[in-house]
């Protein structure tokens, strides 16, 4: 494990150690996950294990909650996470012409992640803005309004940054 | 309650500036404009008469980025850093307004704030919920307590008893605003009467349906009405811990959830002894994590409790046995925003508003394919019409009104003959949807109905939790015979197939989600079946969106632009320059860019 991947593993460590004090501390089992993909970007097998000795909870119900909530990747993800809203305000006003524009560009499906690792191609719910459909989110970003053609762009700036 | 209030900043600034600080306005740059505001202030030297605020979203998402100058409510729309100069000069120098941005608020906006300007409520819009969202900071406590903020607890804590608070909500005849529509004094009533060392409070934040945002608008807006509801719940029903579970996939929401909690505490409004009472609580997030079932209260529970989210039958309910196998309350977001407003304002005007099964307003996310799309509060009563067309403005494009989807996944599809429905739970349901959480999408002629029902069946099977079988196996199949009809493969039979597949699902289904998931597709079976129909026996799909039936040809308009060739991601446009093209049909992969991309109507799609 490289200094950095350890660095994480303490910082997670401490995090369990301050959850394990509180009242049904297992019950704090989707915090910790969160804390992890968030210091991991995604949550390895080890990850888990770790999570399951820090916690006391079997491994094998971890993983049960890991693959039962759609926001945790159980994969490696890209640089830029691109969702796209697939929500029904998006749906009406064409996500479905943006998600294939966008599959054709980075040459991946639904889930996958681009051989550069630069993008992971992913379906979001709803993200709330249906005001400026159909939208899609890279990372932390919203841009609406969007057409194949203006989505298409956006991904060749991400490339260029 | 008055020391409370002495602490509070007084504004002494001669102009007030609101920017809108939603997520659509983001996106069209409003955190730019806000540094371009303020350094062209400082440029003036009128950073100290300014008083610079950001609200949540104002339900204006078309004519962002918004900047309100007050005194007067002047509404700048459209705004762009550029012209920042010359409103800061104009308006704020000189004293004139900016006539070329001020928006002429045709629809929501000017009952908007007509509300709030006369603090009275006038034309079809009333905001009960969402009264303080756009008017205030929501990330600063002084100024929710300026609007009686936190007096509705006050008043609970000095004045009432516990059994009288619930009796007052019960009186209201509030309904959850979640969905089911269950009577919220009721649900008070049952968990208040549990005997237990402990109880918990729950705001259920999960807002899962696509194409629904309000409770995130509600909270991003004005997050301290939502801690006051659930204070004072914990006051009448003796709950000491409240939950609000929410979605990580609202990091704004969270934010400012957690900036009032954190001042509700430092005020005394959270934690011991709340304002000088015997009375403790606190409140705590817990985030969910991408299921739609959690939107369930038993999965919603169990997801709390660090499990998957799988709901169990009831009863038990959670008013008995609910978090920890403790006596817990569930109630939305909406419904928690009414509450502090019913304890002030009284059970006999709320009750005053709506139907007479239906008490107060409800809001509604319209979107889709109208003119206005944002949150639009309704008194319950309102017409479907008067929310499309009065408040929405109707359809864009002068495009034919084709059907309107309330309720999300778990709701129906009503045609035109519906828009005179006065909304409420039961008039809904009469109709054939349902009220859910306020998702209200609005479709054109555009949209292929088996397309669309497809579309949400793919949602639900996607969510659906695997426990029951009707539900995981049944909305599969579902799926597929839709997927086949719309690939112009369906066969005689199979709309009777999906109805009585569709009736076995609701019947045998354990939670909300499975008994509604074939609603979808039964309302457009009930209200299109000729689309149905002719997808399946002359294999058409009149909206044309079901592109495998579709064949793309060029015709004689073609002038040989070459805009088809460049944008065909197969290479099956083939033709000189300024000579007429041909579509390759065997390479063709029927996607209609080529037919979007032409301007002179020279690709026929048939």
């Amino acid at each position: 494990m490289t200094e950095l991947a350890q660095d994480k593993m303490t910082t997670l460590r401490e995090f369990m150690a301050e959850v394990a004090q509180r009242e049904y501390s297992e019950s704090y089992l989707i915090a910790v996950l969160h804390k992890a993909q968030e210091l991991f970007g995604y949550l390895p097998r080890e990850v888990m294990d770790v999570v399951a000795e820090g916690l006391e909870i079997p491994t094998a119900h971890i993983w049960g909650v890991a693959t039962f909530y759609h926001y945790f990747n159980l994969e490696p993800i890209g640089r830029h996470v691109v969702s796209v809203c697939m929500g029904t305000a998006c749906y009406v006003k064409g996500a479905n012409r943006v998600l294939d524009a966008l599959k054709r560009e980075l040459a991946v499906e639904v889930g996958q992640t681009t051989d550069d690792r630069l993008f992971t191609l992913q379906e979001a719910r709803c993200l709330g803005a249906c005001g400026i459909a159909p939208v899609i989110m890279i990372d932390d970003k919203i841009y609406g309004e969007l057409d194949s053609e203006k989505v298409i762009e956006i991904i060749r700036q991400h490339r260029r940054l | 309650m008055d020391d409370l209030k002495k602490g509070m900043e007084v504004t002494e600034a001669k102009f007030k500036l609101t920017l809108c600080d939603g997520t659509a306005c983001i996106h069209k740059h409003s955190k730019e404009l806000l540094l371009a505001v303020e350094s062209e202030l400082d440029k003036h030297g009128l950073r100290q008469a300014v008083k610079i605020n950001l609200s949540g979203c104002l339900g204006m998402c078309k004519d962002g980025p918004i900047l309100i100058v007050n005194p007067g409510f002047v509404m700048y729309g459209g705004v762009r850093v550029e012209d920042v100069p010359e409103i800061v000069q104009s308006h704020l120098v000189d004293n004139k307004a900016v006539t070329r941005l001020i928006i002429s608020p045709d629809y929501l906006y000017n009952r908007f704030f007509r509300v709030f300007g006369d603090v009275d409520f006038f034309g079809r819009q009333m905001r009960i919920c969402l009264r303080n969202c756009g008017i205030i900071d929501p990330e600063n406590i002084d100024d929710y307590l300026a609007l009686r903020g936190y007096e509705a607890l006050a008043k609970a804590l000095e004045m009432m008893t516990p059994q009288e608070v619930v009796d007052e909500v019960k009186k209201s005849g509030l309904r959850g605003r979640g969905g089911a529509g269950f009577s919220t004094g009721l649900k008070w009533e049952f968990t208040a009467k549990q005997v237990s060392d402990r109880k918990y409070v729950i705001c259920n934040a999960d807002e899962g349906d696509p194409g629904a945002f309000m409770d995130r608008s509600a909270i991003e807006g004005d997050p301290h009405t939502v801690l006051e509801g659930m204070i004072i719940a914990g006051y009448a029903i003796g709950a000491s811990k409240g939950v609000v579970y929410i979605r990580a996939e609202y990091p704004l929401a969270i934010k400012r959830l957690e900036k009032a909690i954190a001042a509700a505490r430092e005020h005394n409004l959270l934690g011991s002894g709340i304002l000088g009472s015997n009375f403790d609580f606190d409140i705590e997030i817990r985030l969910g994590a991408g299921a739609f079932v959690c939107g369930e209260e038993t999965a919603l529970i169990h997801s709390i409790e660090g499990s998957r989210g799988m709901p169990r039958p009831r009863p038990p309910y959670p008013s008995v046995s609910g978090l920890f196998g403790k006596p817990t309350l569930i109630n939305n977001v909406e419904t928690w925003a009414n509450i502090p407003v019913i304890l002030l304002d009284g059970a006999d005007w709320f009750s005053s508003i709506g139907t007479e099964t239906s008490k107060g307003t409800k809001v509604f996310a319209l979107a889709g394919k109208v003119h206005n799309t944002g949150l639009v509060e309704v008194p319950m009563g309102t017409t479907l019409r008067e929310i499309i067309y009065d408040i929405g403005g109707g359809i864009p494009k002068g495009k034919m009104f084709k059907a309107v989807q309330t309720g999300g996944p778990s709701g129906g599809c009503l045609p035109e003959q519906y828009l005179d429905t006065q909304i409420d739970y039961e008039s809904l349901a009469k109709a054939g949807s349902i009220m859910g959480s306020g998702g209200m999408i609005v479709i054109d002629e555009d949209a292929c109905m088996v397309s669309l029902a497809r579309f949400f069946i793919e949602f639900t099977q996607d969510e659906s939790c695997g426990k029951c079988t009707p539900c995981r196996e049944g909305t599969k199949r579902m799926y597929d015979i839709l997927t086949r009809i719309t690939e112009g493969k369906g066969r005689p039979g199979d709309i009777e197939l999906l109805e009585r597949l569709g009736g076995m699902i609701k019947r045998a289904s354990l939670c909300g989600l499975g008994q509604s998931a074939p609603n979808p597709v039964l309302s457009t079976i009930k209200n299109f079946r000729e689309e149905y129909e002719e997808h399946i026996h002359a294999k058409t799909c009149r909206a044309g969106q079901c592109t495998a039936m579709l064949s793309f040809t060029v015709n004689e308009k073609c002038i040989g632009c070459g805009a088809c060739k460049r944008v065909c991601p197969v290479a099956a446009v083939e033709g000189a320059r300024r000579e007429k093209h041909r579509i390759l049909p065997d390479k063709c992969i029927r996607c209609g860019q080529c037919y979007e991309a032409c301007k002179f109507d020279a690709i026929t799609r048939a």
